[in-house]
């Protein structure tokens, strides 16, 4: 079956190892993640984890319904390319002695990057967009020495409406 | 008036009490009904049983000989009751002896709480004396698992954990307490858990899916029912029953679901699976309408999925929606508790005979009959067959009595020629396959049902991985018979062996001890069979026993069980030789 980039939205209770249970349904399957961002919802005291996996469609339905049978767990949701509006935020740590080529500036602008943070020995480069773009910036700072790279799991809103509140209030 | 309304308030606001954690896990059990459990002392758990030690006139401890037996026993204590099993372990090597008998659960769906102590939580992460992270080690195998620092938290997390555990599809829970927690004192009060917001236990039933289930039903020529272990949990026998007599539908059972139709009644065509009946299998592959009905289509039930009831419209009753879709396409997925459904189901359906569709299960049985039954029961080698200590156990304890099975060859024989009239007579490990599950089940579940006599059928192999329970079954005076069915072989793998790598018998003869000296030496009165002649005596001074009793039986060494699917095989493919 074919696997494609899919976004797992889950919602879960803000519990210590819940993280853990969320994972192991994926390592049972030997799915890898390629993503994984935890943070706090639009409901209060609801947390939601944002998991990309490379997977067939049919898989991840099997894995949703896995997800939502764990008590903590109070919904979980997949949804394609497409379905969502994602991004990604990328770090990048430069030598402060190469950053004064006109070509840097140029770089900067041209991505749509901005400079975060200028010490003494480096800056920092931000860069907020898809894995895509901020592999572009990479390759493009890559001769300038990149110290250090870091970038953030996907964070995606989806264009659906995901049914949360009425979970909660129902049960 | 006024007195009515402070009495009221009285009544809803239990008085708080200033309690320690330890006591407070005692209080928490007895206020959720609990009367035994099963388990073994050790550093971190030691407040808890000083506990229970106080409270032995309320609540009853048994000291298993090894934690593994603590869960084991919990279960059979829970297969046969319904009620919540309980075991309680000390932290480290405690907490992950519970493992096995945790995974067990959770895949046979056995309600269960396990508790552990965890050393002081300011220990926690420093690699401490017996200190595991049972949180993690345990979080696949259980529905819910917490860990608790705080002795306040005691009540809300036990009530949590006892409502998980039996509400829904049933399962294991795991509460790890630390010793500090334990120590520690507060304000005590119980209020028993109802629901939790991010779940819920029974999905609801939809009308419209209950009657497309019923046209489908009554629309069928060769309709086939495969009922599992949801009947039991759902306690939907006598629903089950009014499905199956009006609208005359064939049933087998998975062996998870094996007692919860009387073996003799006339719809119930016997076992389906690896080694299952001859009919249900084959004719699964024939039946124009397949209902499943609280099963989960395993692996070792459906053989080859690309090759498995094709032909079939699927009907699927199911608590559990993830069960749903997971190995078989489903064309009517009915979710719900299947005493509620099946109670929705029957007035929709059409009374109906299929007598032509039943005879062909006959037919099938006669061959069955022919080729294995008739030599299984009574043989014409000269060694004793499993299947004959079976008939014999059958006869004397008039189908009345639950069998607890091991894993191996024994516990295929025990399951197809075990005759049941009452549910929740077979306890057996079905999903896990746990060697050493059946002699402290079996305790449990004498426990559970002192009423009732309780055989464990064994093979020498399993008998040996729990084998130090006859010392619980002889410090507790648990009256339970043990039988042993001994081939001096791992007979299972070994018939593996036989059939699939040349007859290579690596590793699975065994040189076993004396039994009836090992029996002896617990004070536990014990026969051993080696002639057909010896073997109605014997059975029956067991059964007439009032006390514990082992048997061993010597059987054939080299028999095997059929019928078989091979592994890969489609399910029709089954072989009688
Ligand atoms: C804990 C565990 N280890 C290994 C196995 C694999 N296994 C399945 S059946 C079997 C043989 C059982 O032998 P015995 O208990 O003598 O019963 P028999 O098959 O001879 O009736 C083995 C080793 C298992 N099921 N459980």
């Amino acid at each position: 079956m074919k696997k494609e980039l899919i976004t797992v939205s889950i919602y879960t209770e803000n519990f210590v190892g819940l993280l853990n249970r969320v994972t192991t349904i994926f390592t049972k399957r030997h799915v890898n993640i390629e993503s994984i961002t935890a943070s706090k919802s639009e409901i209060e005291n609801v947390h939601r984890y944002t998991i990309v996996v490379k997977e067939s469609e049919n898989l991840i339905e099997k894995i949703i319904k896995q997800l939502e049978k764990q008590i903590d767990v109070v919904g979980a949701f997949y949804h394609l390319e497409g379905q969502t509006i994602f991004q990604e935020i990328a770090l990048y740590k430069i030598d402060i002695e190469n950053v004064y080529e006109s070509k840097f500036k140029e770089i900067i602008s041209v991505n749509h990057a901005r400079i975060l943070e200028i010490e003494k020995k480096f800056v920092v480069v931000e860069k907020t967009g898809t894995k895509e773009d901020t592999d572009a910036l990479y390759n493009e700072l890559k001769p300038f020495g990149l110290m250090q790279f870091v970038r953030s799991g996907r964070v995606a809103i989806t264009k659906e409406r995901m049914n949360i509140s009425e979970i909660l209030h129902n049960n | 008036m006024e007195t009515q309304i402070v009495k009221q308030n009285q009544y809803l606001e239990q008085p708080k009490e200033r309690i320690s954690g330890s006591e407070a896990v005692v209080r928490c059990l007895l206020a959720e009904g609990v009367d035994v459990l099963y388990g073994y002392p050790g550093g971190a758990i030691m407040p808890v049983y000083d506990e229970l030690y106080k409270y032995q006139d309320k609540i009853h401890h048994v000291l298993t000989r090894h934690e593994q037996g603590a869960t084991h026993a919990a279960q059979g204590y829970a297969r046969i009751s319904g009620k919540v099993g309980v075991a309680i372990a000390t932290s480290g090597p405690g907490a992950t002896n519970l493992i096995t008998g945790i995974a067990d659960a959770q895949i046979d769906s056995t309600p269960m709480v396990c508790i552990t102590g965890q050393v002081a939580s300011h220990l926690l992460g420093t690699d401490a004396f017996q200190e595991t992270d049972i949180i993690s080690i345990s979080t696949p195998v259980t529905k819910w698992n917490c860990q608790v620092t705080k002795a306040s938290e005691i009540p809300k997390v036990m009530a949590k954990a006892f409502y998980i555990a039996q509400s829904g599809r049933p399962g294991p829970v795991l509460v790890d307490i630390t010793k500090d927690a334990q120590f520690e004192e507060f304000d005590f009060q119980y209020k028993k858990c109802k629901n939790i917001r991010s779940y819920s236990p029974i999905p609801i039933t939809e009308k419209s899916s209950v009657e497309a289930a019923a046209n489908l039903i009554n629309a069928a020529k060769k309709p086939m029912i495969i009922w599992g272990q949801g009947i039991i949990l759902g306690g939907a026998e006598e629903e089950f029953k009014a499905v199956i007599e009006k609208a005359g539908i064939p049933s087998a059972w998975t062996i998870m679901g094996a007692s919860a139709l009387p073996t003799a009644h006339c719809l119930n065509i016997g076992m389906v699976g690896m080694h299952g009946n001859y009919a249900p299998n084959v004719l699964t592959n024939q039946c124009d309408v397949l209902i499943a009905i609280g099963m989960r289509f395993d692996d070792r039930v459906t053989g080859d999925l690309n090759r498995y009831a094709k032909q079939a419209k699927i009907i699927h009753f199911e608590i559990d929606p993830a069960e749903v879709d997971k190995n078989v396409k489903t064309d009517v997925a009915v979710l719900g508790d299947a005493k509620e459904s099946l109670k929705e189901l029957l007035p929709l359906l059409k009374t109906n005979k299929h007598t032509k569709w039943h005879q062909k299960f006959k037919d099938l049985y006669a061959i069955e009959f022919e080729e294995v039954i008739q030599e299984d029961l009574n043989p014409t080698k000269e060694g004793l067959s499993m299947g004959e200590v079976l008939k014999e156990i059958n006869k004397q304890t008039k189908g009345e009595a639950a069998i607890v099975s091991d894993v191996g060859q024994h516990q295929m024989i025990a399951c197809r020629y075990a005759e049941f009239k009452n549910t929740r007579s077979n306890i057996t490990s079905g999903g896990l396959g746990t060697m050493g599950f059946a002699l402290p089940a079996a305790i449990g579940a004498k426990m559970a049902a002192p009423d009732r006599e309780v055989v464990a059928i064994i093979g020498d192999g399993g008998y040996q991985m729990t084998i130090q329970e006859l010392g619980t079954i002889f410090q507790s005076k648990v009256p339970v018979k043990i039988v042993v069915l001994n081939n001096e072989f791992l007979g299972m793998v070994r018939q593996w062996q036989q059939l699939f790598f040349d007859k290579r018998y690596a590793s699975t003869e065994m040189t076993n001890p004396d039994f009836i000296t090992i029996a002896k030496g617990y004070h536990i009165e014990a026969t051993r069979v080696t002639k057909r002649e010896e073997l109605t005596d014997a059975v029956s001074n067991m059964i007439d026993s009032k006390e514990a009793y082992f048997l061993e039986v010597c059987v054939e060494k080299e028999n095997n069980v059929f019928p078989m699917v091979p592994s890969g095989a489609s399910i029709s493919e089954v072989k009688l030789r």
